[in-house]
């Protein structure tokens, strides 16, 4: 693993994405078709599954390194990673090992059917052969959870560099359902004509966020608004009279929604369309959490269909006819898809994605800050020449969100961060005023800058009154605003509610505690914003 | 009523009426080392040794300061204190206190291994010792110097090759003299940042042989910095400081850099290990070598290292409140932006 070690250490010690693709093109080269292909699948989310339970590794790494577990879960608090945590403890390794990746990731593998005693004898045999970064990195594979700090874009950008193969060419050729088991570097990577797949998908284009005023994207009439919908992005495919669903996670999720498979043939052969699968009913979207409730279930009951029904909203046609026309410009494709969805009786099951008619960017304002009303996260302005790109690329597409809601809160426990902000408080949780008392309500993470986490982590330090294990409770003092997505009622928390991706938006060292937001008033956002209702 | 008390202003010794290392103003104050947190403005009277003498006077300016040597001993009101390296810098030292057959020994900042710069550290017996503990957790355990050092002149080489500056983060006091002292300065030209020169020139002029240093100045132009060695205080690698180098690579060296997280927070492109405070091991050897059987816990992880002796090592050991800071990344910040003008 000593190759694949160094490549994680050299990786690590950059925050250059060129010297990221270079030194991952150069591990390429070098590297057998074994390794390769395994370095893809990591780094494409396919990843091997957990084969030991974390709580294990913990006492065996103890255990090895003379300590007390309490102060084992002590020093990874402070680390902040599981994986880091072990290899920094444990002692000295007896011997080194010669042995690449695949083998080691054989080696895991194979653990998920041991007995406990078995499975910590191999483990420990490996600890011991290797040193702090091949630790590192084993533990990293053990636990399922391995990250490298690259993207699968610039994955496939060295792989690129290092085969001579085109970019987007590379990013087709690994999608879809496919394991190391079951396919090889040759078959997958390098054969010009790969297996026939019908069910292979497109690489999404995804859009930035736009920050400023769509005044410097040039002329409105240049440009389409849809509306933003808050379901899951999927591409549906029908070719040789069978239908898939890919979810932008690269999942196959066919299976999940059986309101689509009547499509299969009701859509000529050979058509691809990318849209948001919706959750909705009685003309009108429900809410993001109830699609996630239903994506968490193992079976799609009758009661869950009826409860949270799936349509698909089309944004763009990507195969018509059998024929790639990701190059022809949007308003073509866009034509297409109305023309298709016009000519096919689909029984509501795909549906549009309504154009938002403007003629000037300040027409547009108003429609982007009502998103609220129709369930929706703002709008998509699109580039009527764009045509379908791979990834996240910036120009052609932009999100364009509505303006979060925000509440001034007091922070009341801190809890230290993982990765890069381990050893520094980042992880609050944040309460309102009711009457005298401060009742807590949500927990956010992230926000602030670096300086004022260390500004804050310092403050912690000093003015703690209680510690629960990792959780300290402090001194009631500061007050932060909350910006926050969504708000919904929640029989589960104290406070009544809970809100979507709440983070901290800024330090409000102006504000007195007492001039926090109360109760009531997260109340009144409730009645006003309520997800759904 | 104890040898030594925690009090409100610093470590107090009663029957001497004397603190040791205090943060308020007191009347007489033992020092142990020239580092901010442990030697303060405004007391009446210092002592030190006087290895640490030039520095503390470099820093504090026109004091009441005596000096002692290693080794010698002081008597004040009867109770007899002498002081003992403790390998953390040039000069620093662990203040023995000893009054009607007891001891205690107040040890300040210290590592065990020997740095071949600061006087090694020497294992002085005692009942009861207050240790510091800023790397107190398992997870911190250092590599040998020399295989950091080496880590660091390779990297050096890599960026001279590159046309590249190389730009190591370091304290102004005692890191920068360390890493110019283990360097390789064959491997060029070695620049510094006007703070680190500063104490550098004390150094030097107590007789302490470095390497040739060249202070950056406006004078020089980005071209002359191609291929050299800078040393930095932390908070100039975060400034404009920076915009003076074309290509520079940023290197950090402090214990910290153990941890992904903190290496990654600071953005560094490299991180490398090496501290001035004891790692876990040598902790745990310097508190055995003591034959203490009370070990007051001061400035780090207090409460987890406290618990850890008291449970697992069978000693009476216990927090202490300070007000020491031990291995921060940022502590010298404020120091430097006084420096920073004259820069």
């Amino acid at each position: 693993m000593r190759a694949f070690a160094n490549l994680y250490t050299r990786l690590d010690q950059t925050t250059k994405t060129n010297t990221k693709v270079a030194e991952l093109a150069r591990f390429f080269d070098q590297a057998n078709d074994e390794d390769r292909l395994w370095t893809v699948a990591i780094l494409s989310h396919r990843r091997p599954k957990r084969t030991v339970n974390t709580t294990l590794l913990r006492h065996w790494a103890a255990e090895l390194a003379g300590i007390p577990l309490w102060l084992f879960e002590e020093s990874y608090h402070v680390v902040g990673d599981l994986s880091e945590a072990i290899a920094l403890t444990l002692p000295k390794a007896h011997s080194s090992n010669k042995q690449g990746l695949t083998y080691w990731i054989e080696y895991i593998k194979a653990l998920d059917k041991l007995e406990e005693t078995e499975k910590k004898q191999r483990v420990t045999d490996a600890w011991m052969q290797m040193d702090y970064t091949e630790r590192l990195v084993f533990n990293k594979l053990i636990m399922g959870g391995f990250r490298i700090g690259v993207s699968q874009k610039l994955m496939v950008r060295a792989l690129a560099q290092s085969t001579a193969i085109d970019e987007n060419t590379l990013a087709h050729r690994i999608m879809g359902d496919w394991t190391p088991d079951k396919t090889t570097f040759e078959d997958l990577i390098l054969t010009k004509d790969p297996l026939e797949d019908v069910s292979k998908p497109y690489p999404f284009y995804l859009a930035y966020a736009l920050e400023d005023s769509p005044d410097d994207l040039g002329l409105p009439k240049d440009w389409i608004a849809e509306r933003k919908w808050d379901g899951i992005r999927g591409q549906l495919i029908v070719r040789k009279g069978e239908l898939f669903v890919w979810s932008r996670g690269e999942e196959l999720v066919t299976d999940k929604f059986p309101e689509y498979h009547p499509l299969a043939e009701i859509l000529p052969n050979g058509t691809v369309i990318d849209g948001e699968i919706l959750p909705y009913k009685d003309g009108q979207p429900l809410t993001f959490n109830d699609l996630q409730t239903r994506i968490g279930r193992k079976n799609v009951t009758k009661k869950i269909l009826e409860k949270a029904p799936v349509v698909l909203v089309a944004y763009d046609l990507l195969e018509w006819e059998g024929q790639d026309i990701r190059e022809r410009p949007m308003e073509e494709r866009r034509a297409l898809l109305e023309q298709l969805l016009e000519q096919t009786e689909t029984d509501g099951i795909l549906m549009l994605s309504e154009r938002v008619n403007f003629s000037t960017w300040q027409e547009l304002e108003p429609e982007r800050q009502n998103a609220r009303q129709y369930h929706s996260e703002g709008l998509m302005l699109k580039h009527k020449g764009s045509p379908y790109r791979s990834g996240r690329k910036k120009g052609d597409w932009w999100k364009w969100k509505v303006e979060p809601l925000t509440i001034d809160a007091v922070m009341i426990y801190a809890q230290r961060g993982h990765g890069r902000r381990a050893n520094l408080y980042t992880d609050f949780t944040f309460a309102v005023w009711d009457d005298k008392q401060l009742v807590p309500f949500t927990k956010a993470y992230s926000g602030l800058t670096d300086k004022e986490f260390r500004e804050i982590t310092a403050w912690v330090r000093r003015n703690t009154i209680d510690r629960f294990g990792p959780v300290r409770s402090v001194e009631p003092a500061h007050v932060f605003e909350i910006a926050f997505e969504g708000i919904r009622k929640s029989s589960r928390h104290k406070s009544g509610v809970a809100l979507r991706f709440p983070r901290i938006s800024r330090w409000r060292k102006d504000k007195p505690l007492k001039e926090a937001n109360t109760l009531e008033d997260l109340h009144q956002l409730l009645k006003l914003y309520e997800e759904g209702g | 009523m104890a040898l030594l008390e925690f009090t409100n202003k610093g470590i107090y010794c009663p029957p001497a009426d004397v603190y040791i290392d205090p943060w308020r103003p007191v009347s007489k104050a033992l020092i142990t080392h020239g580092h901010a947190d442990h030697s303060r403005w405004g007391h009446q009277h210092y002592l030190c040794t006087e290895a640490a003498a030039p520095v503390i006077r470099y820093r504090l300016g026109n004091i009441n300061l005596s000096t002692v040597q290693f080794g010698e001993a002081t008597t004040i009101n009867g109770v007899k204190f002498s002081f003992h390296p403790a390998g953390h810098i040039v000069g620093s030292a662990q203040i023995r206190v000893e009054h009607k057959g007891e001891v205690w020994v107040a040890s300040g900042d210290y590592k065990v291994a020997p740095d071949g710069l600061s006087e090694p550290f020497e294992p002085v017996r005692c009942h009861t010792f207050i240790t510091e503990s800023t790397f107190g957790l398992p997870v911190y355990r250092w590599k040998p110097q020399d295989t950091v050092f080496e880590e660091i002149n390779d990297w050096w080489r890599q960026n001279r090759d590159q046309g590249k500056v190389s730009v190591l983060a370091a304290y102004a006091l005692g890191k920068a003299q360390r890493l110019l002292h283990g360097i390789d300065a064959e491997i060029g030209p070695i620049f510094t940042h006007g703070a680190i020169e500063k104490t550098t020139q004390v150094m030097r002029k107590q007789g302490i042989r470095l390497p040739e240093t060249r202070r950056i100045t406006q004078q020089y132009k980005s071209k002359d910095f191609e291929g050299s060695l800078v040393l930095a205080t932390p908070s100039a690698t975060g400034s404009n400081w920076m915009r003076r180098f074309k290509s520079a690579s940023v290197g950090i060296a402090s214990g910290w850099m153990a941890l992904r997280g903190t290496r990654r927070r600071r953005a560094a492109d490299r991180g490398f290990v090496l501290s001035d405070h004891a790692d876990w091991n040598e902790l745990n050897d310097a508190i055995k070598a003591t034959g203490a059987e009370r070990v007051a816990v001061t400035h780090g992880y207090t409460n987890l290292f406290a618990r850890w002796l008291r449970e697992e090592c069978g000693l009476d050991a216990w927090e202490a409140a300070t007000e020491y800071e031990g291995e921060s990344l940022d502590k010298d910040d404020a120091e430097d932006m006084e420096n920073e003008k004259d820069a």
